[in-house]
């Protein structure tokens, strides 16, 4: 199993959730993030005097996923995501050891 | 007396009493996050402080029977001989009681007014140490000599119509004095200190703009055609106020924001306050767009001159003031108000401009050396300044034991009720019941 991570721009969960459910995904957890990559931040003024503000919010999108679904459902990610311009994110792909139902005590592959 | 305006006065009241609370929401927006009840209550709590002690001392020694030209006397302490007669030389037509009531409410919002300047930095007590001196040395003497039967400033003939000079440049170079006591924000000028909600900002903006109309309407003292004028002007002030800024940011910045137009708003406010009830519409637009253009370039000036004032009370309320002052020497027309005079620009010559000078020039240097003797000696009796810790840490937590904001199930925190009688209280180690895995940011 694999644990995929992206962080995405905020407005585009909708169309990624979208597409992970196009595969069959069962679930994800979402949650608010700063950060920046070669984008950067962006500037803002306040009565004229202006701040360089680095770290800008992103989501931070948590998925586990069979080994073979990784490359699908990285490009799915990729596709919803994607605008084509600075600042779209980045996947990473983790290896993850085990994986439990709290409920039902199930373990691995059942238990996603 | 007159029944309609004892009621609009009374109505006028309540509205500057509001602008006290949208004072709070003004500046609680421009904070950072750890610091936002710490500055509301710095405005809000003025209310309480100022209300008693006017009551008890404040309003005798502004508005008593004239001792020289210089305080008044001692005559009405705790209110007594103020009552429900009107009295002819203040208000003809009003209680003597509501005029003194009308007067408590400038008398909250001046001090509360500087508490932007120091804002995210101070003990509470050397807070309220420094309100309740600055009342008393400060602005019961220079609303004497502005506005009260036989000060010198008003004999003089100077015109501050509803405060430019006794609360706006009084409270402007007053908080110049106590910064450079307190010193800068740790951070000042490396760190970005964003403001935290700045729709609490604009919001806190449209209420001191509603609550103006009481200010500077109500200080017609009557219901009439004067209140009318002074009325429109007012609106006519914020709004140009708020086009000047728009257009310096539009200009510098290449886009307006809405933090420029809420101040520039004020600003507007500020500067047509001591020429509401003596301009017409046209001079009233013109005095509203010098204070938002002149004010959008003085709050630069902290960063030059290196001096913190963290929601520029200088830049807004000092600079918007003198900006308003002199411009009533100028605009000031006998004709809206047969009380004022002719000035420039109406036939008056240079004299009232001159006047002006002198009130302004005064006003200046004496509220500056009080409060800096103040600031100076609250500093060293309890001290005016949190500590490192406690500022890094936010005035919410350090100096209230709360947070202005609890997300998720506000929990985390263990409940520690109070103990019953007899009973050992429990030992809460500091700070930790309210910080402990809760979401306090």
């Amino acid at each position: 199993m694999k644990l995929v991570v992206a962080a995405i721009k905020p407005f585009k969960l909708e169309d990624v959730k979208e597409s992970l459910e196009g595969l069959g995904i069962q679930g994800m957890t979402v949650s608010d993030a700063r950060g920046y990559g070669r984008q950067k931040g962006h500037t803002e003024v306040y009565r004229g005097a202006e701040y360089q503000v680095d770290f800008i919010p992103k989501l931070r999108l948590e998925v586990v996923v069979d080994d073979d679904q990784v490359d699908e459902v990285v490009k799915a990610i990729t596709d919803g995501a994607g605008t084509g311009t600075i600042g779209d994110g980045k996947i990473w792909v983790v290896p993850v050891e085990q994986i439990v139902r709290i409920r039902t005590g199930e373990k691995g592959s059942d238990a996603l | 007396m007159d029944t309609g305006d004892t009621a609009f006065i009374l109505v006028s009241t309540a509205l500057v009493m509001f602008m006290t609370p949208g004072l709070a929401l003004f500046y609680g927006g421009m904070v950072r996050a750890k610091n936002v009840l710490g500055t509301i209550m710095q405005s809000f709590f003025a209310l309480g402080i100022i209300s008693v002690l006017w009551v008890l001392v404040g309003y005798t020694l502004s508005f008593g029977p004239d001792k020289g030209g210089l305080i008044g006397s001692l005559e009405w302490l705790g209110f007594s001989g103020v009552g429900q007669e009107p009295n002819a030389d203040l208000a003809a037509t009003i209680p003597h009681i509501l005029f003194a009531t009308f007067q408590m409410m400038f008398a909250v919002i001046t001090p509360a007014l500087i508490t932007g300047a120091f804002a995210e930095r101070i003990k509470f007590s050397g807070y309220v140490a420094f309100m309740a001196g600055w009342l008393l040395l400060v602005y019961a003497p220079v609303a004497h000599w502005v506005w009260a039967p036989g000060g010198w400033i008003r004999e003089l003939g100077a015109l501050d119509f509803a405060g430019g000079t006794v609360v706006h440049i009084n409270a402007g170079i007053a908080a110049l004095a106590v910064i450079l006591v307190v010193g800068k924000r740790r951070g000042f000028g490396k760190e970005a200190m964003i403001p935290h909600n700045l729709a609490m900002t604009i919001l806190g903006t449209g209420v001191l703009w509603f609550g103006w109309f009481g200010f500077n309407a109500g200080s017609a003292l009557g219901a009439n055609g004067l209140a009318a004028s002074a009325f429109l002007a007012t609106n006519l002030g914020a709004a140009a106020g708020a086009l000047g800024w728009a257009i310096v940011d539009a200009t510098k910045e290449k886009r307006s924001t809405s933090l420029g137009i809420a101040s520039g708003a004020v600003a507007g406010l500020v500067a047509i306050t001591p020429a509401a009830g003596f301009v017409g519409p046209a001079a009233a637009i013109a005095i509203g767009l010098g204070g938002g253009i002149v004010c959008a370039w003085a709050v630069g000036l902290k960063f030059r001159l290196g001096y913190d004032d963290s929601l520029d009370v200088v830049g807004v309320h000092m600079v918007g003031g003198i900006v308003g002052a002199l411009l009533t020497g100028v605009f000031a027309d006998a004709a809206i108000n047969s009380a004022g005079v002719d000035g420039l620009f109406a036939g008056g010559g240079a004299a009232l401009l001159g006047k002006q000078f002198i009130a302004v020039g005064v006003t200046l240097v004496y509220s500056f050396a009080m409060t800096f003797g103040l600031a100076k000696a609250i500093d060293a009796v309890i001290g005016l300044r949190v500590t490192e810790e406690e500022e890094i840490t936010g005035l919410d937590l350090t100096q209230h034991s709360e947070a202005g904001y609890v997300f998720g199930e506000g929990s985390g925190g263990i409940a520690h009720p109070a103990p019953a009688p007899g009973a050992t209280p429990v030992a809460v180690p500091h700070g930790a019941a309210i910080t402990e895995g809760g979401n306090v940011r």
